[in-house]
């Protein structure tokens, strides 16, 4: 086969056999330096798109809608929260889903409308520090959180302490 | 000026208009979960920063802001039901454009039930 020579891509590898119907590994897209990662980045935005309507409409209504709404949000709400594993465990599963969903929902337009390389490159590169800053943050505070803290042996005012 | 191009059944149509409301309520509430969960972080600094900044959610000027992010919630939210039924279901395509009106009615039933109950609670008083 000469170099000019254009090739079908559907003509497969196999000599003799041009119209095999295998498509040639050039142009398959699943090749071995990507993997699947497009692919599985497609499904998770709907698995987690799925996932997220159900977490955020729980946490908008039981944060805005019952009782006396926004008034009743402060420090003691939340405490009243992370008290129990199920709203620690609801928040985990908020804040990764929904920080993951959009961080790559974000890379899908950097990767839209950045046409120059390096803009694209770094565009990207601050997303992700950001999102990691943001995910491990909020990991951390749900996990770490205390609901009567001391600083140098004093109880900060509006925490709730055991008598 | 550039010509339209004829007989397009995707471009300047619902399809089109629903990807851009979709990008567009993606970016505002990405930017303000970056804002939410550092404002919740003052959990950890003491009790009276993190009641300070939440009462800034309070005021009446917040709650129009609210009800604002919670429009493009619901309508990524049913937009984003939407596009999974386009890409599962075997009719998805034939009727993306019939379930687009489905999803902005159901969007207009759910925020006119969102404001009427946020609005009355957030400006009410207490």
């Amino acid at each position: 086969m000469s170099a000019t020579e254009i090739q079908s891509p559907r003509s497969g590898q196999i000599a003799g056999k041009p119209e095999s119907g295998k498509i040639d590994p050039k142009y398959r897209r699943n090749g071995s330096s990507r993997g699947n990662f497009e692919m599985l980045a497609w499904l998770f935005m709907r698995l987690s798109g799925v996932v997220l309507v159900v977490l955020i409409f729980g946490h908008l209504i039981v944060n805005l809608l019952v009782g006396e709404g926004i008034h009743a949000i402060d420090f003691g709400f939340v405490a009243g929260k992370w008290a129990d594993p199920f709203w620690q465990f609801w928040d985990l599963a908020m804040l990764w889903l929904a920080m993951l969903h959009g961080t790559n929902g974000v890379r899908t337009i950097i990767n839209d409308y950045a046409e120059k390389d390096s803009t694209r490159f770094w565009l990207k590169m601050v997303l992700y520090a950001a999102s990691a800053v943001i995910i491990i943050l909020g990991t951390l505070v749900i996990f770490t959180f205390n609901p009567c803290p001391v600083v140098d042996g004093v109880q900060l005012p509006g925490g709730f302490c055991p008598a | 000026m550039p010509t339209k191009p004829a007989g397009t059944l995707y471009r300047g149509r619902e399809g089109m208009w629903s990807w851009v409301g979709h990008r567009i309520t993606g970016v505002v509430i990405f930017f303000f979960l970056l804002v939410h969960v550092l404002d919740t972080s003052l959990v950890r600094v003491s009790p009276e920063a993190y009641t300070a900044v939440i009462g800034a959610y309070k005021n009446p000027l917040m709650a129009l802001g609210e009800t604002g992010l919670v429009a493009a919630i619901v309508f990524h939210a049913f937009n984003g039901l939407r596009i999974i039924a386009v890409d599962f279901w075997k009719k998805g395509a034939k009727y993306q454009r019939q379930m687009l009106w489905v999803v902005l009615g159901l969007w207009v039933v759910t925020m006119v039930a969102f404001a009427i109950r946020h609005l009355s609670l957030a400006l009410g008083g207490h």
